[in-house]
């Protein structure tokens, strides 16, 4: 089997078809960015896009997905590695805490902006309501929604915090 | 400033200590002064600044500085590597540790790259991630090895230009001569600062706060580009080569064993390798970090995650129950409110003359107060990759007690007897090298990582197997067999003088326990609280209730569920007294003092006083509040921190509870990283407000109920509130801040509620009462 992960064709040998796609990306192609929350699409840690939707990967069998466009977190920032807006935003604003559900957040905020380039707060509660954050970084997830929308600066003194991890 | 006075671990979440510990490893090990001095209260530390890809030490192993604490490396092209010695859970350790060595250093945070550290006792001490201690524990060690660098750096730079030491600084990763204005690079200097003889405590120069960079700053944390790209970093990520997929079958009776499955038609489905039976361990599991403990149950292990989840839905166990928890949750808490009516059971504190001071009473007010079992809900399901050889038991785990797992993994495969003391082990362990725990970060822990239970199943699993494992517990796994947070059943009595003062204390604090009269871990009644330390009349009496569910630490343990409690029933006395709530704590806290002489871990009214005072101008108390809306406090002191919140709530007819705002004032001593630290709190609030809201484990025959996140649900993000965090950074040691702004939200919550309605909630979660946010 082929999926279109990416932009780019990947083989999937002779998966079972009724694996779910956040299996086959996590344990067949080792994109291990899209993340296993709870198996019942109640959590959101596993969202991908497919075909520019944001959907629940850990309900979406491969066998029904061929032909289709899938993104996965991987695939969010350009061919030459440059992030998105919204990426760049989840940096500045220091959103992520233990960082698991910060995959799916990010998918379902691209696939808001997407649709909707300048969301409302209740927008934002609607598109963001599927993904859970255990560490509660509500508050700096909308707000980095809402820079990007507004194009506004990053929150202050934050400008030197460069520092990488290994 | 009284000196400060707990132990290495004084909640024993690891159930190691440091002073046992350097008993047992220092003196029958053959090291060197260096490796011992490290072992010895973690305070003489000499600093490696090594200088990486040196063709004249390339071949020549470092004598001295194998086991030496590596913290601070600086490679040729000046990039600065600082490692980080405590496990990543969420709560900013690998952003916030570094900057302490960095600030001391001079270092330019841009230059910066962290590494978390090797697990190794006799290079880092006790390594975990628990009870707020990382900064509070590390502070003053990193602190050391930043400034001990730095001079090293300096001490070559005062070599290379003749001059001497004092007329040097550092900043941005340069050594700068003062009066000539020459800068030179650390990276230029490294190799020469490696070979400086690094200066005596007595010597070090340690920066002035007022001159302070970087702590204090908000920095964004290190790991946050690889998180946002997708790349791997969690345990659950994890490959290694020839690597297989297992999941794991327990008993839903917490402490049942299998009997018999049908494990022949399990083994012929599609890509499975194997499945089989594990004896365990007898019993009921107890949490304890450097436990042997193995649940009993059936291994799947097949080519893929899903390979063996498909083949589970198709096994069918037979169990054997008979030596199960039967726990009923409903039962257990028709018992406690029984026992809770009891006068006369077992005392474990008193002061004073309770029942002449209650007969003296003006009034007296009464309440029960009830909190369910919890689950700790972290996102990323245990897991763990485990690699058994003849040599060498390794695994992968999301630990926060990594030095623990090693105990409990020496026991499960032989290499220690089962009763030798842990530290003892240890002991065994570095001598011997048989086992080896890699760290990596938990996608969430809030104390269920604390436990490393997933780690010895999977190391279990792979040596039956003889090829690596990546056991993965799915959702309902990792609902059914927790360690949770134990209830609360607490009975309170207070008594009022004319005046509305405070004369008595009574309380009938119930515990779970598994043999009637001991508590179970973290439902004892707590040791100090704000009536203890300041009314004159108090009793406490500790009925107990059997219970065998697995209990452990949760976020904040005790004080998340107590603080409820004790903060909305000091509001119920307010009320009965007529007086302000803001005023009548103040006054309950007396004088500014400290409550423990010679400890600055213990609360301070004084602190306590500032942060109430604090939060009550920011959130604007006694102004008017519309028809159904209202304020509430919670103050609560845990961690070392001294925490003050105010909820702004309001309530409409269906009971449906909006939490417009919150606003928290926090004393932790000086903050490290204000962005790391304002973001611990505004979790804390979200944890908080989620728990309260909906939350509960029900249990019928042993057995927990409830099943993933569609009936445990998380908070979800429009519920969120606006959070005012404001920090009053005071001349104390800096403590952390993963745990104590949780505790005050609940009560804040509830007399908000309160305010607004006029209806007190004395149970949680407040959706047994209909209430839901």
């Amino acid at each position: 089997m082929e999926l279109t992960i990416n932009r780019k064709k990947m083989s999937l040998g002779g998966i079972d078809p009724d694996t779910p796609l956040l299996w086959a990306l996590r344990d067949t192609l080792g994109l291990v960015g899209t993340k296993f929350g709870c198996g019942i699409a109640q959590c959101g840690a596993c969202t991908v896009h497919v075909d520019g939707v944001a959907l629940r990967s850990c309900q979406l069998p491969v066998g029904d997905l061929e032909g289709a466009d899938i993104t996965t977190i991987e695939g969010l920032a350009s061919d030459d590695g440059t992030l998105k807006a919204l990426q760049q935003a989840w940096i500045d604003f220091d959103v992520p805490q233990c960082g698991y559900c910060q995959a799916g957040q990010l998918m379902s905020a691209t696939a808001l902006l997407r649709e909707n380039p300048s969301p409302d707060d209740d927008d934002i509660n609607a598109a963001l309501s599927g993904n859970y954050c255990r560490c509660g970084t509500y508050n700096r997830i909308a707000g980095a929604i809402k820079s990007v929308v507004s194009k506004s600066s990053r929150i202050p003194a934050t400008e030197d915090s460069r520092a990488e991890g290994d | 400033m009284p000196k400060t006075g707990p132990s290495i671990d004084e909640h024993n979440l690891t159930g190691l200590t440091a002073a046992a510990l350097q008993q047992q490893i220092a003196p029958q090990n053959t090291m060197s002064r260096r490796r011992f001095i490290v072992l010895t209260g973690m305070s003489g530390l000499a600093i490696g600044v090594a200088a990486y890809a040196r063709a004249d030490s390339a071949g020549a192993a470092p004598s001295e500085s194998v086991a030496v604490n590596q913290y601070v490396q600086i490679d040729p092209a000046g990039k600065i590597t600082l490692v980080t010695p405590h496990p990543e859970v969420g709560q900013g350790v690998r952003t916030s540790l570094p900057m302490i060595l960095a600030e001391e250093l001079g270092a330019d945070w841009n230059d910066v790259t962290v590494k978390s550290a090797e697990i190794d006792v006799v290079r880092y001490g006790l390594q975990y991630a628990g009870g707020s201690r990382s900064v509070r524990m590390r502070f003053p060690e990193l602190r050391k090895m930043g400034a001990m660098a730095r001079h090293m750096l300096v001490a070559a730079a005062a070599a290379k230009l003749n001059a001497p030491a004092e007329e040097f600084l550092t900043e941005n990763s340069r050594v700068v001569h003062k009066p000539s204005g020459t800068r030179l690079t650390f990276a230029a200097l490294a190799e020469s600062a490696s070979k400086q003889t690094p200066p005596a405590d007595e010597d070090i120069v340690y920066k002035d706060p007022g001159d302070y960079v970087l702590l204090g700053k908000r920095v964004t944390s290190v790991d946050n580009e690889r998180i946002v790209r997708g790349e791997s970093l969690f345990g659950i990520d994890t490959v290694v080569p020839d690597m297989l997929y297992a999941t794991y079958v327990k008993c839903p009776s917490i402490g049942g064993r299998p009997r018999s499955a049908n494990l022949d038609d399990i083994k012929a489905m599609p890509g499975v390798v194997d499945a089989f039976v594990v004896e365990g361990s007898e019993g009921v599991p107890v949490f304890d970090a450097v436990s042997y403990f193995v649940s009993p149950g059936i291994a799947i292990v097949a080519q893929s995650t899903w390979q063996a989840l498909k083949a589970r839905q198709s096994l069918n166990v037979e169990w054997d129950e008979s030596a199960a928890s039967k726990d009923d949750s409903d039962e257990i808490a028709a018992l406690a409110q029984a026992a809770s009516e009891l006068p006369d059971s077992d005392i474990v504190a008193e002061q004073g003359d309770v029942d002449a001071a209650l007969e003296a009473s003006a009034s007296v007010v009464e309440s029960y107060y009830t909190c369910a079992f919890a689950s700790h809900a972290q996102l990323e399901p245990e897991n763990c990759v485990a690699r058994v050889t003849n040599d060498l038991v390794e695994v992968w785990a999301p630990t926060q007690t990594p030095t623990a797992t090693v105990v409990g993994l020496m026991k499960v495969f032989g290499f220690a007897p089962l009763d030798a003391d842990p530290q003892t082990v240890l002991g065994m362990a570095v001598r011997s090298g048989k086992v080896k725990v890699h760290q990596i970060r938990g996608g969430g822990g809030f104390g269920r990582r604390l436990e490393n239970d997933y780690a010895r199943e999977a190391a279990v699993i792979a040596r039956r197997v003889g090829k690596p494992v990546k056991l993965q517990w799915t959702r309902e796994d990792d609902m059914a067999c927790d360690f949770y947070r134990p209830p609360l059943f607490t009975r309170f009595k207070g008594g009022l003088s004319e005046a509305g003062d405070l004369l008595a204390w009574e309380m009938r604090h119930v515990s779970v326990s598994a043999d009637e009269k001991t508590p179970n871990r973290d439902a004892q009644p707590p040791a100090n609280f704000i009536a203890k330390l300041t009314t004159p009349n108090v009793r406490v009496r500790n009925p107990k209730v059997k219970s065998q569910t697995p209990v452990g630490p949760m976020r904040a343990p005790q004080s998340n569920t107590f603080a409820f409690a004790e903060q909305s029933f000091i509001h119920e006395l307010a009320v009965a007294a007529g007086r302000d709530h803001v005023e009548f704590l103040i006054d309950m806290l007396g004088e500014r003092r400290w409550t423990e002489d010679g400890n600055a871990d213990a609360l301070n009214t004084g602190r306590a006083i500032d942060v109430i005072r604090k939060v009550a101008d920011n959130a604007g108390w006694r102004r008017a509040m519309p028809e159904g809306r209202g304020l509430g406090l919670g103050f609560y002191f845990s961690h070392a921190g001294h925490i003050a919140e105010i909820a702004e709530v309001s309530v409409d007819a269906s009971k449906f509870v909006r939490v417009h705002k919150v606003w928290v004032a926090a004393d932790i001593g000086p903050v490290i990283n204000l962005s790391g630290a304002e973001g611990q709190a505004q979790g804390s609030v979200i944890d908080a407000i989620s728990t309260m809201a909906d939350q509960k484990i029900t249990l019928k025959n042993g057995a927990v109920q409830e099943t993933n996140y569609h009936d445990y649900p998380l908070l979800r993000i429009e519920a969120r509130p606006e959070i005012d965090v404001d920090f009053i950074q005071t001349d104390n040691p800096p403590t952390g801040m993963g745990e104590p702004a949780l505790p005050p939200l609940a009560a804040a919550v509830c007399n908000a509620i309160f305010a607004a309605t006029g209806e007190r909630i004395r149970s949680l979660p407040i959706s047994a009462a209909g209430f839901y946010i």
